[in-house]
């Protein structure tokens, strides 16, 4: 486990073959982000479509995966649907420690089967299977009868995607392990492009440790600290929807297609009411004690009288926001019902519940009628947000098809562009002001975690572009070192540089260690120049009009400085394209 | 002659806290076998049925008389007095009987057969973030003076009272409370 090179197991699906490669680059890629992009350097092409059969899906861990508390993300790398660009996409669950104990530091999918095929790997198995009885299946559905029919029950990881990557949605995710998501920029419409609808990854392996006691001794007391010390509580507490009370506080909640930030009724949704009614338990990433997967409920009857039906839902914060404030919807179980109706279908929860609120003010504008929604959408009404769950998932007809792409592409055809609250996706949670507005609109994945963008609104900074976005690049360094080993970035508090050189020494990682800086910074420029080689112009990124609308607690927005912001913003991004990385002798 | 004395023995009596993260099959695996891994472990965590499920622990529930015991052909597993098995590894054949024989699946046997069960060392106990778990005494019945004897003879320390393992392995024992050496 503990090598200086990559072991990497490309499989095409055209043939159900695979071939292991060692690939050098641990010293410069360290693994996760850094291993995707140097994957995606190898075996993509930026000229090509998203689903050119070629293009490679790619699953990384890193370092340190399953060998520290928290260090249990995934990263998947892929040409995005939604602008066909590299993108990012994160994910947990049991994934990660799945493909340590595969003994794989990444998975490459190549080529498209056949057919409808689900993908079994371990560290000496590999299986093309026939997976036509799945096609066209939900999430759970498929989830049911994937865990009946593979191998490795509770140590294994269940990726699949539902009809929304089927349809090659640019909104579908992929859902590992029922509670977790590569859920952003549609990773499920490219496994849905190679006609894979499942990838079961058993990891069945086990290593040797080093003899020294470093290495127990350094787990020991991070798992003190972050099970002991208050300093990860709020993740296992409340958890992420801790942050609805906040920001409604703060007047930084998307209210209504961001119409408001702040809404008195979104105290029903918030992370205390929604631990107080309908919370059921707590579960966790392999290999991270902290438990912050929040699991909720809802019960329905079914039947007259007396008889019930009953689901579990995860919940987070931007879910919450997405199809809770942003729908108008202020009632738990409602959100979790709407939440519940997405997931079935595959869907990236929080792009489809920002897609229906512009849907919803178009509705109410005139721009669009129930010709193109099928059903009236209207604020606060839960019950038409599940059904068009479903239309948007299943794609049924040319409105949700369109709408499916990308909100801003449905509003070039139908009007309402001004409205869509689009900052390179459908926006995250947070409007808390200039600078995460540009954060997300112009950062690498456009998510909400890229940079601490909304905690740089919520401080007292004077409005000046450079200093902003000298912390929004060196945030991204930071974070992209995080999940290059792989960590959650709940754990950025706890891994900070020095604990991250005391981890890797400790595995015998010592060259890495000793040059974190220059990793941190070619793995931050590589990505960047994977990006900009696909087109991407952080110049020509639309900021709607309602983000330069809105106010929050500090105030109107200023367009100034917005504008001030993405022009520096995108004058440091521009500045990777000529850069040659110093780092480039992986491969 | 009587004996009042306790053994130990790891029960998993609050699983409904699980929140599946399986902090205790590393630790156990890190800690008493020196390996990453979340199988070779004398305690492993599976979803019930799925996640929607919860968790159960497989771990040896300390039988005594054992199956595994009367099953192993070379004498790798003999009983521990108060339930469990102690291993001897240099005895195994990795013949796999044992896991055959355990009705609770709690012997893992890995990729080249070596088994892997509990020895109620208790070591995963304090990794545990919701305390799912706990090292349990369980006295001791009295057994006679010559059968303990017998024991000491075989080149068992003591009674295992607080572990249940026998030094097998050469190499350096890092094994803190409980656990005499590790595998």
């Amino acid at each position: 486990m503990m090598r200086d090179f990559f072991r990497v197991l490309v499989v095409d699906l055209a043939t159900g073959k695979g071939e292991p490669v060692n690939l050098e680059g641990r010293a410069t890629h360290l693994g996760g982000s850094g291993l995707a992009a140097l994957l995606f350097e190898r075996y993509g092409d930026v000229r090509k479509p998203w689903n050119d059969p070629e293009q490679p899906l790619i699953f990384a861990i890193g370092p340190l995966t399953g060998a520290f508390p928290l260090m249990s993300k995934t990263v998947c790398g892929f040409l995005s649907p939604y602008h066909n660009q590299y993108a990012e996409s994160h994910a947990g669950g049991r994934s990660a420690l799945a493909l340590r104990f595969a003994d794989l530091d990444a998975l490459v999918l190549r080529g498209r089967a056949p057919h409808p095929a689900f993908l079994t790997v371990a560290s000496r198995h590999l299986k093309l299977g026939d997976a036509s009885y799945l096609w066209g299946l939900e999430v759970d559905d498929a989830g049911k009868l994937l865990r009946r029919i593979s191998p490795g029950s509770g140590h294994r990881g269940i990726l699949r995607i539902g009809p929304a990557g089927e349809t090659g949605s640019a909104m579908a995710g992929i859902n590992v392990d029922t509670y977790r998501h590569f859920g952003r920029l549609g990773a499920g419409a490219v496994m849905g492009a190679k006609r894979l609808k499942a990838l079961v990854i058993h990891g069945d392996a086990a290593f040797d440790l080093p003899s020294s006691s470093d290495y127990p001794k350094l787990f020991q007391k991070i798992h003190q600290q972050v099970t002991a010390t208050p300093m990860m509580d709020k993740y296992h507490h409340l958890g992420t929807p801790a942050n609805v009370a906040v920001l409604n506080q703060l007047q930084a909640l998307p209210v209504r297609n961001l119409q408001a930030t702040h809404d008195p009724a979104a105290a029903g949704i918030s992370g205390e009411r929604f631990a107080e009614q309908a919370l059921l338990r707590n579960m966790a990433c392999s290999g991270c004690p902290l438990g912050c997967i929040h699991v909720g409920f809802i019960r329905e009857p079914f039947l007259e009288p007396d008889h019930y039906l009953y689901r579990q839902v995860a919940y987070d914060h931007e879910p919450i926001f997405a199809v809770g404030s942003m729908l108008g919807v202020t009632d738990p179980f409602q959100v979790l019902a709407i939440i519940d109706a997405a997931e079935r279908q595959g869907l990236d929860v929080m792009a489809a519940g920002v897609a229906l609120a512009w849907a919803t003010e178009a509705s109410a504008t005139g721009l669009i009628s129930e010709a193109e929604t099928l059903l009236p959408l209207q604020f606060g009404a839960a019950a038409g947000y599940r059904q068009a769950m479903g239309h948007l998932g299943r794609g049924r007809n040319d409105f949700y098809r369109l709408l499916a792409q990308g909100t801003l592409g449905a509003a070039d055809q139908y009007g309402g562009r001004d409205f869509a609250c689009v900052l390179g996706q459908e926006m995250a949670g947070y409007a808390t002001g200039e600078v995460f507005f540009i954060s997300q609109a112009l950062g690498f994945r456009h998510s909400h975690l890229d940079t601490g963008g909304y905690a740089y609104d919520q401080q007292a900074h004077p409005k000046d572009a450079v200093a902003a976005v000298d912390f929004l690049i060196q945030d991204e360094q930071e974070r992209v070192l995080l999940t290059s080993l792989v960590s959650c970035l709940f754990a950025r508090a706890v891994y900070n540089r020095e604990l991250t050189v005391a981890c890797l020494s400790a595995l015998g990682y010592g060259e890495a260690a000793a040059n974190l800086d220059r990793i941190a910074a070619g793995i931050q420029a590589e990505r960047w120049r994977l990006r900009l080689a696909g087109g991407f112009d952080p110049r020509q990124v639309p900021i709607p009009k309602r983000f330069t609308e809105v106010v929050t607690g500090k105030g109107r927005i200023d367009p100034d400085y917005l504008a001030a912001l993405q022009r520096e913003y995108s004058r440091r991004i521009g500045a990777w394209s000529a850069m040659e990385s110093e780092t480039e002798t992986g491969a | 002659m009587r004996s009042n004395k306790t053994v130990k023995v790891l029960g998993a009596p609050r699983m409904e806290r699980c929140i599946g993260c399986h902090s205790c099959s590393l630790a156990c695996a890190r800690l008493v076998h020196k390996r990453l891994s979340w199988d070779c472990a004398g305690i492993r965590v599976l979803s019930s049925g799925g996640l929607t499920t919860g968790f159960e622990a497989r771990h040896c529930l300390a039988c005594d008389p054992a199956p595994c015991v009367a099953a192993c052909p070379t004498g790798a597993f003999t009983q521990r007095r108060g339930g469990g098995v102690i291993v001897r590894s240099r005895r195994c054949i990795r013949c796999g009987e044992c896991a055959r024989a355990c009705p609770v699946d709690a012997v893992y046997l890995d990729h080249a057969g070596e088994p892997f069960t509990c020895i109620h060392c208790g070591r995963c106990v304090a990794f545990c973030p919701h305390r799912c778990l706990e090292l349990e005494e369980r006295t001791l019945a009295p057994v006679a003076a010559e059968t303990a004897g017998a024991a000491a003879d075989d080149g068992v320390a003591g009674d295992h009272g607080d572990g249940g393992v026998v030094a097998d392995r050469e190499g350096p024992a890092d094994t803190g409370a409980g656990a005499e050496v590790p595998r």
